[in-house]
């Protein structure tokens, strides 16, 4: 099971961590792979600012946005591509 | 800078702050010692008889605030030799006394208890019954009543006085409200504290990088620190070192909404339902109502909630709830509960360790502390938990009739039981609130302004989430346990 970790502490949260969540979720219904991909919260990935901050697995963080979110998931995730930030 | 209350408030602080201070250095068992010549420096006493009886007061201060065992486990000590034996004959007739002819106060003292010398009038304590009648009818408003303020705060009946007029907890009733330790104007009461504890666990937490510590902040922070705001009180405990700083208010967001639930599902059978949320409110109930005992909702705590949902997210989480409340220390040891929450501390004690690691949150950058909704916030203020509550009711459309009975102190606390117990309360929900105010008038707030609880809907109103169920959108929470098991 792959895990896809949102940063959702406070300063996550002001920049639309609940959204990234939800497309998150949305899109792997979507793609029907609720049985392969779950998506975590955590408060605090250690990198405030600039977030929203996401996490694949144990690799390393990214930042992204509501508005990036649905590229990072088909190209990162999905596509296996490096985690650089989007 | 930082304004003090009053003396004893700053006493306390500076003691916390030199244990805290010393704990950081790695000195405090060889330095402890210098801690009462910091605190009070010189050879001349400024508070009590002597100098040195002020520094045998002060081991028993750093003693407590080490969280050292004391003779009883209770959270709440009374520190003997700083208790000052106030009077304990409630009324006393003073040089205010004419003498007068007509002598109304021996005339209405239905126990023989005022005598006349010279036609001066005197009381026997021996005969009085404190009813005051006396004090009443004096024309010159000659007779004083004195009621010892530990035993006047206590609304759960705990203190009492011993032959020496020591004042003594009773452990089987004290709810831990800390009303008497905020109240003693000797400072004779303390609450015992865990900043050591913190402090080793923060240093930890530096050294291994797989030791998070997480804050759970009350809400009641909004009108605490009055020379920042609350975005540089957030800084600041970062910089002592916590992972990550999180809002209580957004468990009493998830506390709510089971609360609602548990409310419209339980309320035929039970016919009335108190709230959960105050650990000495439900303490109260507890011991010294038990037979009202199955009213008390089964839902955690705001502040449980939280320390289960970060450990849910993060299983090596390490958890520190701040807060206004000395009762919520006892909370966090309760059987059922206690793998939610390492460690309480309150406001007073993050003052003093923000202080000691040097830290000026004057001049720290805000960061932000936003998850929560404003009805998850305003719970941190009397009448809060039932507005949210309500506000559950008309979100999720539960279909049940809501009747609250505010109560906002434990005086007011202790009425309504008495009335539920006689069966006839006038609702069906007890909001109840020990310290006055809500938790903003907690024993261990900085503040205890008139203002505050403005300051706390203001705080509420800034929420991004605007709703419960817009602050939940996201979250699973069929993950956490949130049922009590009192009796475990």
């Amino acid at each position: 099971m792959k895990q896809i970790c949102v940063c959702i502490g406070s300063s996550c949260h002001v920049k639309g961590s609940y959204e990234v969540v939800q497309k998150l979720q949305d899109l792997i219904e979507k793609e029907k792979m609720q049985d392969q991909i779950e998506v975590k919260t955590a408060f605090c990935l250690g990198e405030c600012g600039s977030g929203v901050w996401i996490k694949t697995d144990d690799g390393p963080i990214s930042s992204v946005k509501e508005e990036t979110i649905e590229t990072f998931f088909y190209e990162k995730v999905l596509g296996g591509g490096s985690d650089e930030e989007v | 800078m930082r304004k003090f209350e009053n003396a004893v408030q700053q006493l306390k602080y500076k003691v916390i702050k030199e244990v805290a201070s010393l704990a950081m250095d790695g000195t405090l068992e060889e330095n402890r010692e210098l801690i009462p010549g910091r605190v009070n420096p010189g050879t001349k006493s400024t508070m009590r008889c002597c100098i040195h009886k002020e520094h045998a007061i002060l081991e028993e201060r750093i003693s407590l605030v080490m969280g050292e065992e004391q003779s009883s486990s209770n959270i709440i000590q009374v520190i003997d030799i700083a208790c000052d034996q106030c009077p304990v004959n409630r009324y006393s007739i003073t040089e205010g006394c004419r003498g007068c002819l007509a002598h109304h106060c021996s005339v209405a003292c239905p126990f023989g208890a005022i005598y006349h010398i010279d036609q001066r009038a005197y009381i026997n304590p021996n005969l009085c019954k404190e009813c005051g009648k006396c004090k009443k009818v004096c024309p010159y408003n000659a007779i004083t009543e004195v009621v010892r303020p530990c035993i006047r705060a206590c609304g759960a009946n705990a203190l009492s006085i011993d032959e020496e007029k020591k004042a003594v907890i009773d452990d089987d009733q004290c709810v831990q409200c800390g009303a008497c330790v905020y109240q003693c104007p000797f400072g004779a009461i303390m609450d015992k504290s865990y900043v050591v504890d913190i402090i080793d666990l923060i240093q930890q937490g530096k050294e291994d990088p797989d030791v998070r510590v997480y804050a759970v902040m009350a809400p009641a922070i909004s009108s605490q620190f009055t020379y920042a705001k609350t975005g540089q009180v957030v800084s600041g405990i970062k910089k002592l070192g916590f992972h990550s700083v999180v809002e209580a208010a957004l468990g009493a967001d998830m506390v709510a909404v089971h609360e609602a639930q548990e409310f419209a599902e339980t309320i035929d059978e039970r016919k009335l339902m108190t709230t959960s949320c105050c650990p000495a409110f439900v303490s109260h109930i507890q011991k010294n109502y038990p037979q009202l005992a199955h009213h008390v909702s089964d839902s955690i705590s705001p502040m449980v909630a939280m320390g289960r949902f970060i450990k849910s997210t993060d299983p090596q989480a390490k958890v520190v709830f701040m807060g206004p409340c000395t009762a919520k220390k006892q909370e966090a040891r309760e059987e059922d509960i206690k793998d939610a929450i390492d460690y309480v501390m309150t406001f007073q004690e993050l003052q003093a360790m923000l202080d000691a690691a040097e830290i000026e949150i004057a001049d720290c950058e805000e960061s932000p502390l936003d998850n929560a909704s404003s009805y998850g916030r305003v719970f941190a203020r009397a009448g809060g938990v039932t507005s949210a509550i309500e506000q559950v009711i008309h979100e999720y459309d539960i279909d049940v009739e809501l009747e609250p009975i505010p109560c906002d102190g434990l005086a007011e606390c202790d009425k309504a039981l008495r009335i539920l117990n006689a069966g006839r309360s006038p609702g069906n929900f007890i909001e109840g609130m020990a310290c006055v105010g809500g938790c903003i008038g907690g024993a261990a707030s900085l503040s205890h302004g008139p203002k505050d609880r403005n300051v706390v809907d203001q705080y509420g109103a800034l929420a991004t989430e605007q709703s419960i169920s817009e602050s939940l959108r996201i979250f699973d929470l069929d993950q956490i346990d949130f049922e009590r098991n009192y009796n475990l």
